[in-house]
């Protein structure tokens, strides 16, 4: 297929950016208000490498790369290049060089810059990665990863409460579709075979296996809580609080269209059913109608954005539901323009804000003199948002009302869905370009004046690209659509767009009619945002506050099940760990006829005979004696300190009988252990001031000692059941065999601990540390509370 | 327990147990002992020095917080592992290197550094357990 120098650089375009993350708050220091220049670098080094990559995969090539990653399981971290991963590798590359470069100026001076390039970059890789994998396990590792990191993202400014609960709230919504795109995962390789996604669409859809709803259902959710589709939405609206460039990103080509990508990818595997249509044709046009009506409410510039960008989301949901040719030509070409003109916009309101010092809508106007480069790149934006002639948003328009000329009703109603969506949207994005920068002047926090260039290079070129591919209808159609379409699709689909405008056309009409619509939108936009703030009053609540209900919910119920659980009375939890302990003893042997097997058989007959004295030498007799002298001790010890003590020389006896009974390794751990909880013991008791005797009343005394004598007896019992019946020795006979050989060691139990388990002392060392932290933040809060 | 005898026997006590303790976790691979052991014993020691001449002496002299040993044994322990990643074999799987040293040979493996890792763990979380408990009952004397 491709040379292996190829394949490699593949991965890297995924793994570079996380390597560049990790040395960004480095360089940052080193080259100080110069770091956002260079590191816009990486990303547009990738862009160059992915542009090298179309006129092959225009082509009609599919390059594939896949490295073992856990080969016992079958699993390989594989990428895939075709028309749909190049398309939107492309725009989050190039867009990503942009905004690193913005971030630079936007932020400059913050003390956390450094930081903040390492999140956006790592945050930049892991969307390259879920646009390029192939594997599903490596999806979902890459789409979690976009989760975390927009979560760092968006709670930026970690002092503010706002940016705080809206990265959590980002985070748990997009999780709950992490988990269901996990799950997903699972249920589509056993059902389809492979983790593959190629593999999977080269064997045709799953629509007729019989798991198809589940698998289609999870995909679905996870999809639309990544893309924010109603009612699932309200994460994304509240996501405003991240700094400017982060939504500039997040919103345009990345984070929220990553469940736009997945649906398409899966569109081979699950789409063309009614459900599939009917599911995502309905969400997304309500999600379209509900951002775009939302948006009309705002006077806020981004937050009328973000608005926007679920309608736009909605949009491309609806059409990727629609599913025909056309459809999906459509899919592809509103991508584009939406995430040109839609990162523009988000960079020049952002500098508008910078260098005004509001977006509060009212606030603004007659910016246009003093930021006149910012007005013409909102302006080159807002061109393509609305559609007109000439710029990439028109062909969006165009193609997504071409399919739905047939006249039955279904696609009448989404006709009419999609011209009414558009053109609040074409309102929204006059607003946006005249409100701030044309008409009176209007005093602003701050003196505006025109933003530096490395703001200004971002919205401009990106909304300059947006005219560009406008003029240029057969690349685009031939390099970017077909191949895309086509690889959703996975029919060839053939490009169609022209420049040539036709008046008998009824999509002419059909836009002219929006663009109307729009200017309407605009003239009315005043009253009907007083309209929808009355109507919202009168409703009263929101999805939002629907989360805060179910997360205050979720803190009640977790704090009503500790409380139950864990009601901090010592004697109850030791009463319930040692019952337990008791009747895990004796239950299984009860269960499994434990006990016949302890019976002494009947041919025995005198048994008395049978039992005799161990062979014991003198030395060994004082030592068993020196352990019971300790047991008793413990029992009748008029003070707890000395129960303590003779607890531990009890231990200390048990220890050496270890040593004399070839275990030198359990006993030195044993004297180890002894010795410590003594030393603890002592100190835990002075500390919890108890009285120095133990007394305690009779029915206690009995309850516990009838537990202790339980437990006990139960321990003996089973030890004695486990040395009755027949050891099962491969395992002991294999660590013996190869300990020396292969493992190099001659000390059996330190090598199973730190090679052949190795694995799970690692786990153990780790809970050893987890408890300890646990154990010294118990005892620091105690000090807190203490006067 | 602050005592002249114990407060001048401490350091000594102290000081052969932490060497006895090394060697204990260093022969453990051959002969009884290893990083679990071995740690406990230099955690005792810790709290022996405790005892005697203050918790603030102890930190003073460890430098660096038990806990952040603790964590340094984790990481070790997994690093360890992840070297055999180097030569494309699985999670963990030991590589052993023998260091010609002129008269002695030396063995180097990475279960050794796991052990060590062991070893840092037992040590600074119990150390730090017992630092943090003599603490408090210093702050009621």
């Amino acid at each position: 297929m491709a040379l292996p120098s190829l394949d490699a650089s593949i991965a890297l375009v995924a793994l570079f950016p996380f390597l560049a993350a990790a040395l960004a708050p480095l360089l940052h220091r080193l080259t100080g208000p110069f770091s956002g220049w260079i590191l816009a670098l990486v990303p547009a080094a990738i862009f160059a490498f992915l542009l090298s990559l179309l006129p092959r995969i225009a082509a009609g090539e599919t390059l594939r790369l896949a490295i073992g990653w856990v080969p016992a399981y079958g699993l390989e971290l594989s990428f895939f290049v075709d028309g749909l991963s190049l398309v939107f590798a492309l725009t989050i590359s190039g867009i990503g060089a942009m905004i690193v470069l913005y971030s630079g100026a936007y932020l400059a001076g913050h003390p956390h810059l450094g930081r903040f390039f390492g999140f956006i970059l790592a945050f930049m890789g892991a969307m390259l990665g879920l646009v390029l994998a192939d594997n599903m396990v490596a999806l979902f590792t890459f789409w979690e990863l976009t989760s975390i990191t927009s979560f760092l993202l968006i709670g930026f400014d970690h002092q503010r409460m706002a940016a705080r609960r809206a990265a959590t709230q980002a985070l748990v919504i997009t999780n709950i579709g992490g988990m269901a795109l996990l799950v997903g995962a699972i249920v589509l390789q056993q059902a389809g075979g492979s983790w593959e996604l190629s593999v999977l669409r080269a064997g045709g859809g799953l629509q007729e296996h019989g798991l198809y709803g589940l698998i289609l259902a999870l995909f679905v959710l996870a999809a639309f809580t990544k893309s924010a589709q109603f009612p699932l939405h309200f994460w994304l609206p509240n996501a405003m609080e991240a700094p400017t460039p982060v939504s500039a990103f997040l919103h345009s080509a990345t984070m929220v269209q990553a469940g736009v990508y997945l649906l398409a990818r899966m569109t081979p595997i699950l789409g063309d059913t009614l459900v599939w249509m009917a599911l995502l044709v309905s969400f997304g046009g309500f999600t379209l109608i509900w951002g775009s009506i939302g948006a009309l409410r705002q006077t806020d510039l981004k937050q009328m954005l973000a608005q926007t960008t679920l309608a736009s989301l909605g949009l491309l949901v609806l059409l990727i539901g629609l599913g025909s040719p056309v459809a999906i030509t459509a899919v592809m070409v509103y991508f584009v323009a939406h995430a040109l003109y839609k990162a523009a916009l988000f960079m020049a309101v952002g500098a508008v804000d910078h260098e005004a010092g509001t977006r509060e809508i009212t606030a603004l106007g007659g910016l246009a003199d003093k930021m006149p480069v910012t007005f013409i790149a909102a302006a080159l934006a807002v061109l393509s948002m609305l559609g007109l002639p000439l710029t990439v948003g028109f062909f969006a328009k165009e193609e997504m009302y071409l399919g739905l000329l047939s006249g039955d009703w279904v696609s009448v109603s989404t006709l009419v869905v999609l011209v009414a969506g558009n053109a609040m949207l074409g309102g929204i994005g006059l607003l946006v370009m005249i409100k701030p920068f044309l008409g009176e002047t209007v005093p602003t926090p701050k003196t505006a004046h025109e933003a530096p260039i490395a703001m200004l290079a971002g919205p401009l070129l990106l909304g300059a690209a947006g005219i560009v591919a406008g003029l240029l209808p057969d690349w685009l159609g031939h390099d970017i659509l077909a191949p895309g379409a086509t690889a959703i699709l996975g029919d060839a689909v053939v490009p169609h767009l022209s420049l040539a405008i036709n008046l008998a056309s009824p999509l002419l009409w059909l836009s002219a009619l929006t663009w109307v619509l729009s200017i309407l939108v605009f003239r009315l936009a005043v009253p009907m945002r007083t309209v929808l703030r009355r109507a919202e009053h009168a409703i009263g609540w929101t999805a939002d506050s629907v989360f805060d209900a179910v997360m205050f919910g979720l803190i009640r119920l977790s704090g009503a099940v500790t409380r139950a659980l864990h009601h901090g009375q010592l004697e109850f939890y030791l009463i319930l760990v040692f019952s337990a302990f008791a009747l895990a003893l004796f239950g299984p042997m009860l269960v499994l006829g434990g006990f016949d097997w302890l019976q002494p058989k009947a041919e025995l007959g005198d048994w008395t005979t049978l039992i005799s004295m161990p062979d014991l030498r003198l030395y060994e007799w004082g030592i068993v004696v020196l352990a019971v002298i300790g047991l008793v001790a413990v029992l009748v010890a008029p003070s707890r300190l000395g129960a303590i003590l003779a607890l531990g020389v009890q231990g200390a006896a048990v220890a050496l009988i270890f040593l004399l009974f070839g275990a030198p390794d359990l006993a030195f751990t044993q004297l180890m252990v002894e010795v410590l909880s003594v030393a603890v013991l002592t100190l835990v008791m002075t500390k919890l001031r108890l009285d120095i005797r133990d007394h305690r009343p009779f029915e206690d005394w009995g309850r516990d000692g009838l537990i202790a004598i339980l437990c006990g007896a139960g321990v003996s019992l089973m030890l004695m059941l486990v040395l009755n019946g027949t050891l099962d020795t491969r395992l002991s006979d294999l660590f013996t065999a190869t300990s020396v050989p292969i493992a190099h060691g001659a000390n059996i139990v330190n090598v199973i601990l730190v090679d052949y388990r190795g694995f799970d002392t690692l786990g153990e060392i780790s809970v050893v540390m987890g408890a300890g932290i646990a154990i010294l933040a118990l005892l620091r809060r105690r000090k807190g509370v203490r006067p | 327990m602050n005592t002249l005898i114990f407060r001048t026997l401490a350091p000594l006590i102290v000081g052969t147990m932490l060497v006895f303790s090394i060697y204990v976790c260093l022969r453990g691979h051959n002969e009884p002992g290893g990083g679990f052991i071995g740690g406990l014993i230099a955690a005792a020691s810790m709290a022996v020095f405790g005892m005697a001449s203050g918790v603030a002496e102890v930190r003073r002299a460890l430098r660096v917080d038990p806990m952040a040993i603790a964590g340094s044994g984790v990481v070790l322990a997994g690093a360890s592992g992840l070297a055999s990643l180097f030569i494309e074999a699985p999670f963990m799987t030991s590589i052993w290197l023998y260091l010609d040293l002129g008269d002695t040979v030396l063995p180097v493996s990475t279960p050794m550094f796991f052990d060590i890792g062991v070893y840092l763990v037992v040590f600074g979380t119990l150390s730090s357990v017992a630092l943090a408990l003599e603490e408090e009952s210093e702050g009621d004397a």
